[in-house]
């Protein structure tokens, strides 16, 4: 008798989520509130079931995201009794930092990059769990399930500690950390199978529905309050979808009728186009991704 | 010519895709033995790599191939890699077909990363090992093969690639097999399978070859969709507790994963290393409570009677235990750029059991290019070896070939943090010569533990090679009401007695006294973190998270 695949990586997850608790003195689940992390969140009730999670979660909110994130964070989080931390780089906010004047790139670099690592800097954590996958970008599929992070943050590709068997070294000094991938070994595919499995609620935005809509070289942005208008462009009406959440400047729609769990999996088989696709920043520059990374984007 | 198989139906991913099972195989190989082509075209050819992706690599400057599409491309990830063409760490990669989901540890071939090669063998069920058809079996195969083995890898399939370079030559193929197979002896009895092909062309990767009329065998995708993998779950029972939950009074559970074997609620079961027994009362999870569980669950078991376990403990089968040691021998794959000094003390993580380990001797090295056993007296990065362990507190576990979670090690350095090496129990004293646990701790009218309550603190020994520092620590632990001495031989009657033990070096040199207080604070928190004594601030709180 074998476990099924699906059963295999959660079981996987759930150790690497125990380990986790178990290493560290004060770890932390980063919720981006994404399908990814709530998988993750989802697993981590698993884990410690009867018990609550516990760690608090972690949300690094760069102001410009989906309304609708927000208020599915808030009252998720609430129901299942989660301690929720938010953490934004108010700095960078009050010098008007956006994608706009800086580009994506930049923007990130400060938002994101910036805020997690000073965000993990100031509540003192030494382990950050992520919702991140391998099979997600090239730079990910080498990245270690415990990974390790200088006190600056960074990630060092080439000095990366052996990781063999289910055996997990998270030792660091004070200042160092371990960023956490249980869901490495998942693809995007078994992400929506499990959430069907297990019936994991999930932020409207993934769902298609009509909605406004701006066309930019390409790539549909759904237009909402903290969408800037550029000089002649009008929002139309399109029925889409995300397939990854970002924030509302830099995260693409797909024009879609899937609007149930079940649909959407069928559709992922149709359009076979990788779900970062859709995010302006990987494009930016060649092995863009693995210079975010070593900096510390997660 | 090879085509692409069939795209699958809808219904079939949406209703069946729970049912699939997973297999992990490793590969390795150099620039130019065409691995990353191999990897390449399995992710197009069962869909494993996306539209996009694929264009990408079509719309790329680089095409090495000198075909339409450069399948390398895919896989070749950091900056640096592509750079150079080569690939210098373990990735991983994910594929499926309707009857199963792969997990491919893909590794480089060069001596320099024997141990990515070993790490991507870990967790691997089968390895696929490429031989270039027109070179044959070279050094980097055999190391390749013999890694593999070692780390308790069972199927090995043989990819001899390159097959259109040979002109599909049959006496090609047999003489590769001829010399391949003679090297068996040496690869702990895992089956060796054959698979004649070309990555580059698509013969025998996914769908049969006209070209090759007189094999008959398998392509290494139906290899790797059928090859039958000895589940987890038909060995003995083994868990490794991780955690204790306990939410309230009313609830004390030992979490963790079954490593191997299989549970069911009534099961007579034996905690090591304490040997106390109990039966299974719930087997507890998030979607309900359990009759039976199979490796590897991770759940939460309840006892019927209130027994001391904590984190690293491990729980079996009464009548079927593992072995508790504190002297075995191990095979090792060296990982640190830092070389092995005989007798400094390691922190060995077993699961999530950590104990304090020296090696005290290396029987051999092992020359992976030609098999062959060398003297030597250090170990350096990507050297293979056998040697001697010796643990301070007594080990729970199985020798390597017969479990491969229980019976593999790391050893990580206290100081610098790093994981030094990996090790694979080959061979244990019995308990009874060393005066192993079950021995010591079922002695007296008292038992050991009514003496950790009355102390308040578990037994320990502790070596140190700074003397400065075990006397400051005698005098930190004993400040905090702990049974605490020195000695040169560590008893095994004092830590029966539920002492701390501390030995020490043979004073020589003179240590920083800055290195010494990191030192001591460094050993008193892994004796907090390993619940020996109990944190200071949380004292009141119990057990538990």
């Amino acid at each position: 008798m074998s476990l099924s695949h699906l059963r295999s990586i959660e079981a996987e997850a759930i150790h690497i989520l125990r380990e986790t608790a178990a290493q560290f003195a004060k770890p932390v689940l980063l919720y981006s509130i994404g399908k990814d992390s709530s998988v993750l969140l989802h697993l981590a009730r698993k884990a410690f079931y009867p018990g609550l999670i516990p760690f608090p979660l972690l949300h690094i909110d760069t102001t410009y995201e989906y309304p609708e994130m927000i208020e599915f964070r808030d009252s998720f989080t609430r129901e299942i009794g989660a301690q929720l931390l938010v953490y934004t780089n108010d700095a960078a906010i009050a010098d008007g930092a956006n994608p706009y004047s800086l580009g994506t790139s930049k923007c990130c670099g400060l938002l994101r990059t910036k805020a997690v690592v000073d965000g993990l800097k100031h509540y003192g954590f030494d382990a950050a769990l992520g919702g991140a996958r391998r099979d997600e970008e090239k730079s990910r599929a080498k990245e270690r399930v415990f990974s390790f992070r200088d006190s600056n943050g960074h990630w060092d590709p080439k000095n990366q500690r052996p990781e063999l068997w289910n055996i997990y070294n998270g030792r660091v000094d004070k200042g160092e950390s371990i960023r956490v991938f249980p869901l490495s070994n998942w693809t995007e595919f078994d992400i929506w199978a499990y959430i069907e499995l297990e019936n994991i609620s999930l932020v409207p935005l993934y769902f298609a529905k009509e909605r406004p809509v701006l066309e930019r070289g390409g790539t549909l942005i759904p237009y909402e309050s903290n969408v800037r208008l550029l000089p002649g462009e009008e929002p139309k009406m399109v029925k889409i979808r995300m397939r990854s959440l970002g924030c509302t400047p830099c995260s693409g729609a797909i024009r879609s009728d899937a609007d149930t769990v079940t649909k959407i999996i069928e559709e992922l088989f149709v359009f076979r186009r990788s779900e970062r696709e859709n995010r302006v920043i990987d494009h930016d520059q060649d092995g863009s991704m693995e210079l975010k990374k070593r900096e510390g984007y997660f | 010519m090879a085509t692409a198989i069939m795209p699958l139906p809808l219904t079939h991913f949406t209703q069946n895709t729970s049912e699939r099972t997973l297999l992990r195989f490793s590969t390795a190989g150099s620039v130019d033995d065409g691995k990353s082509t191999l990897i390449g075209r399995l992710l197009v050819e069962t869909k494993g790599a996306f539209d996009d992706q694929i264009e990408a690599v079509r719309s790329s400057k680089v095409n090495r191939s000198g075909r339409e599409l450069d399948f390398s491309l895919l896989t070749d990830g950091l900056t640096a890699e592509r750079e150079q063409g080569i690939t210098i760490d373990v990735a991983y990669r994910y594929f499926s077909t309707p009857k199963r989901k792969f997990i491919v540890a893909d590794t480089p071939g060069h001596e320099q990363y024997t141990r990515n090669m070993a790490t991507g063998a870990s967790t691997a069920d089968v390895a696929v090992i490429l031989i270039d058809a027109r070179k044959g079996v070279l050094e980097q195969s055999r190391r390749h093969a013999y890694i593999s083995a070692l780390l308790g890898i069972r199927h090995l399939a043989i990819a001899i690639n390159k097959m259109d370079l040979v002109d599909f030559s049959p006496a090609v193929y047999d003489a590769i097999v001829a010399e391949f197979t003679a090297l068996s002896p040496h690869l702990r009895g895992a089956n060796i399978h054959f698979i004649p092909l070309s990555a580059l062309d698509g013969d025998n990767v996914v769908a049969r070859s006209e070209r090759t009329p007189w094999y008959h065998g398998p392509t290494l995708l139906e290899f790797l969709e059928n090859v039958e993998v000895t589940p987890a779950a038909s060995q003995a029972f083994r868990f490794p507790v991780q955690l204790v939950i306990r939410p309230h009074l009313d609830f004390r559970g030992f979490a963790g994963q079954i490593a191997t074997g299989r549970v069911r609620v009534g099961d007579r079961v034996t905690i090591l290393p304490s040997a106390r027994t109990s039966r299974i009362e719930r087997i507890v999870t998030f979607d309900g409570d359990l009759e039976e569980a199979i490796a590897p669950m991770s759940v939460t078991l309840v006892l019927a009677d209130e027994v001391d376990v904590s984190r690293g403990n491990q729980i079996v089968h009464t009548g079927w235990e593992s072995t508790v040691t504190r002297e075995f021998a191990a095979m090792t794959v060296w990982m640190s750029a830092e070389p092995l000094v005989i007798g400094h003390t390691y922190l060995l993580r077993h699961g999530p059991h950590q104990v304090q380990a020296r090696v005290v001797n290396i029987d051999h090295r092992v020359d992976v290019a030609n098999y062959a056993p060398l003297s030597v007296d250090t170990l350096q990065i990507n050297d293979i070896a056998r040697v001697r362990v010796e643990t301070a507190q007594p080990l729970h576990g199985d020798l390597y070939q017969n479990n491969r979670f229980t019976g593999a090690f790391i050893l990580v350095d206290p100081l610098s943090n790093l994981t030094l090496a990996a090790g694979m129990i080959e061979e244990m004293a019995s308990a009874r010569r060393t005066g192993g646990a079950r021995e010591q701790f079922r002695s007296g009218p008292v038992t050991l533990a009514e003496r950790i309550t009355a102390h308040g603190h578990r037994p320990a020994w502790i070596h140190h090679s700074n003397p400065a520092a075990a006397i400051q620590l005698e005098r930190r632990l004993f400040e905090r009401g702990v049974h605490v001495l020195r000695t040169d031989t560590a008893l095994p009657e004092l830590l029966e007695a539920g002492c701390i033990v501390i030995s020490q070096a043979k004073l020589e040199g003179h240590t920083h006294s800055a290195l010494t207080l990191r030192e001591v604070d460094e050993t008193m928190q892994e004796l907090e973190t390993r619940g020996v004594i109990t944190p200071q601030d949380v004292q009141d709180q119990g057990e538990g998270i």
